[in-house]
């Protein structure tokens, strides 16, 4: 069967079970949008590539399946290098194609000639430029092969446009042909035998969850492991979801803004069990002062992160949920075997801080409106297995401390870059892949900004996302730090609380819009908010400006000096 | 002949395919890793070729190098050659005052070090020296005084030394599971 390179490239697509792409079309890939008309593959038509980027993140991050994207060449692909960069630093698959001038034109600078391949190879998990077109369903297949096993992460496909052009014999490979390329996934059991040991002989255990748990669709195992054990677990920013909140061992989300307990558990353990986590500086704060008794279990299918930070007593490389399961046949012989050192001194240290340092705020009945209520009644109102969107700031913190996350694939967010306006559009992504399913987007006003415009991607393609806007006027992390560590200076950080009028906006982006002033009018928008099926929603909350995201580790400090904000007296000494 | 501390001798085999030099540099660029010296050649085997890495072991934990390097996909083995278990040769050009008054010295020195004479001008001479990384350094001393014009060294390449007992190659980490 002769197939140009373009229609190979969507059959490709479609062998490997491609349903939706997110993308905007432009000179270099036209070629390829022709064949898409016949396809089977939905695609979707954004307003900015960075848009198609975050919605083929939010769809894996919500599906586990990879999103895929596709933007033509030079701008198109320089507008995708955030997503590209931000699904890098959160493992998230995502394939993305983008077009180029013809291979005789590369180097010439042509126009919307861009180096693509050059500018993300530091931001891919690797990239392919295509010579020619018999090459096609290869690099698909090896693409789609790389995103998807050992760490997963985004990979990008560039295409000529003369190769897009030139006929081919289709053919589909059965395997991958990667010499250099064989994670690892099985952990090695004499490694697995000393965890588990190590983990019967630790008075102070605590296992740290990341983002790698819901990687390797590993919750289950995680909570089998937690319950035979009895050890309490704290989950990440990209781990939240991945062990129930309402667990009776969950702690929380360690780390700058975590909860003390989290914090403070990590810190005076004595053996920490990490999990598909990376120590993180927003997790361990001054690396040489976290958690100095701890000994350390690391399990990550990426050997690099292994003593990456912190040195591991028992690394083990392998995929989170194969380790577990094993984990879990190993703790049971090694209770056979010996008793386990007695925990319940720790436990009750761990129930005493949460009883007398939980998250607190104040809402006061008359008083300005309070994020944390707003996000309170969200997700009181709303059904369980909500997904929440977050953009990064003040509103993404308070989203993770406030919303209870008590299934996986629940929270998305940008993590690892921060990349804010993240939510609008992986809020979109989420939706398209789990139709069936509410989704709040939780976004702050100075995010909204930066990526509203794909709310006339989703009022055109019908897609009933729902958006919070936490509107405090200000860019409110960046403020918070201001305030507390540059004297109240406060450089170019304020907004404007009806400068765009967002009501307004999201109406002419085809949304239902509300706006609410007063702790009174929240729960009743949220209702009528929820009833609303058929397009998208904005909520414009006016909340406080002055609110504070506690607890608190300043940058450079220790995890011994959680600040816990002003609800609190703070304690001279904590044991 | 000993190596000091300060660096490793790293040997990657890569696929041949596009990018794969660029992907490295940019590697080491990126996380901050020095390189002394870079060699790349062909191998027995033409989808292959052979990287031979000097890097600075100050700049950062020679585990991280070799585990990040795995990463990138075209990258099929790394290994670390411990210099006591290694032949390493590098080849050096370099270009000498030679006025009639000190060019006797220039080949007796030359001789000494069993260097070649490629290029003989009326006051100056080429010479070019094969040896380990050592003896160049001492040959360069050597040559100073006399005036070194232009000097160019290859940088170095190494294979494992071929003993009785076992192979001097030290997998660093294999990366077939």
């Amino acid at each position: 069967m002769k197939l140009t390179g373009a229609q190979a490239l969507i059959k490709s697509l479609e062998m490997e079970d491609t349903e939706v792409m997110f993308g905007l079309p432009g000179g270099a890939i036209l070629p390829v949008y022709d064949p898409l008309i016949d396809s089977s593959i939905r695609h979707i038509l954004v307003r900015h590539e960075q848009g198609a980027g975050h919605m083929a993140e939010g769809y894996a991050h919500a599906t586990g399946r990879p999103g895929v994207a596709m933007v033509t060449s030079g701008p198109g692909a320089t507008n995708i290098v955030t997503p590209l960069c931000d699904a890098y630093m959160d493992s998230v698959p995502m394939v993305v194609v983008t077009g180029q001038v013809a291979y005789s034109a590369i180097g010439t600078d042509a126009f919307q000639e861009a180096d693509t391949t050059g500018i993300t190879m530091p931001v891919t998990k690797h990239n392919w430029l295509v010579t020619d077109a018999s090459e096609i369903p290869r690099v698909v297949r090896e693409a789609f092969h790389v995103a998807t096993t050992g760490r997963p992460g985004p990979v990008l496909i560039d295409l000529p446009k003369d190769v897009a052009n030139e006929t081919m014999d289709w053919y589909w490979p059965d395997e991958v042909d990667l010499p250099g390329y064989k994670p690892k996934t099985k952990g090695h059991t004499k490694q697995i035998k000393a965890a588990a040991r190590l983990m019967g002989q630790s008075s102070r255990p605590v296992i740290y969850a990341g983002g790698g748990i819901l990687k390797a669709r590993a919750a289950e195992a995680l909570a089998e492991l937690a319950d035979l054990t009895g050890i309490h677990v704290v989950t990440t920013l990209m781990a939240r979801g991945a062990f129930p909140d309402d667990h009776s061992l969950c702690l929380g989300m360690p780390g700058m803004h975590g909860t003390y307990t989290a914090i403070t558990a990590l810190q005076r353990s004595d053996l920490i069990i990490a999990l598909g986590a990376r120590f993180d500086d927003r997790v361990t704060s001054k690396v040489d002062t976290f958690a100095p008794d701890a000994k350390v279990i690391h399990v990550d299918v990426d050997p690099a992160e292994l003593g990456k930070v912190r040195r591991p007593d028992v690394p083990i490389v392998g995929d989170c949920r194969l380790v577990i399961e094993e984990l879990i046949k190993a703790v049971r012989a090694d209770r056979d075997k010996r008793d386990w050192v007695d925990t319940s001194a720790w436990d009750r240290r761990i129930a005493d801080w949460q009883r007398d340092f939980p998250l607190r705020y104040t809402q006061e009945e008359d008083g300005p409106l309070k994020a944390q209520f707003c996000i309170e009644r969200l997700r009181d109102l709303s059904p369980d297995d909500t997904i929440v969107a977050s953009g990064v700031g003040q509103h993404q913190m308070f989203a993770s401390q406030y919303w209870r996350f008590n299934s996986p694939y629940t929270w998305i967010n940008s993590g690892g870059l921060g990349t804010m306006g993240f939510a609008v559009p992986a809020a979109i992504g989420a939706k398209v892949g789990k139709p069936e399913r509410m989704v709040w987007a939780i976004d702050g006003d100075g995010c909204f900004q930066m990526t509203a415009q794909e709310l006339v991607t989703a009022s055109a393609e019908r897609i009933p996302v729902k958006i919070a806007i936490l509107n405090n006027a200000y860019l409110g992390m960046v403020r918070q730090w201001q305030e507390l560590f540059y004297e109240e200076r406060y450089s170019e950080v304020y907004l404007s609380p009806d400068l765009p009028d967002y009501v307004k906006w999201a109406e002419a982006m085809g949304c239902v819009a509300f706006r609410v002033d007063t702790p009174e009018d929240v729960t009743p928008t949220i209702e009528k908010a929820n009833e609303i099926n058929d397009r998208p929603v904005v909520i414009d909350f006016r909340v406080d400006y002055r609110e504070k995201v506690y607890p608190m580790v300043p940058s450079g400090a220790s995890n011994d000096d959680v600040i816990l904000g002003p609800e609190y007296n703070q304690p001279e000494a904590i044991q | 002949m000993s190596d000091r501390v300060t660096h490793h001798i790293l040997s990657v085999l890569v696929e041949n395919k596009f990018g794969v030099l660029a992907r490295i540099a940019g590697l080491f660029s990126r996380r901050g890793y020095n390189i002394f010296s870079l060699a790349v050649s062909p191998t027995e085997d033409d989808r292959f070729s052979r990287m031979t890495i000097i890097v600075d072991a100050e700049s950062a934990p020679i585990e991280q190098v070799t585990k990040q390097l795995h990463k990138i996909i075209p990258v099929v083995k790394v290994t670390e050659l411990v210099s006591s278990e290694a032949v390493e040769r590098e080849l050096m050009l370099v270009t000498v005052k030679a006025t009639t008054e000190f060019r006797s010295h220039v080949t007796e020195l030359a001789a000494i070090f069993d260097a070649k004479i490629l290029d003989v001008a009326f006051e100056s001479m080429t010479l070019m020296i094969a040896g380990v990384p050592d003896t160049l350094d001492a040959v360069t001393d050597l040559l100073t005084p006399f005036g070194i014009l232009e000097l160019q060294r290859t940088g170095r390449i190494a294979l494992p030394k071929l003993t009785r007992h076992r192979a001097g190659l030290r997998a660093v980490k294999n990366k077939t599971a």
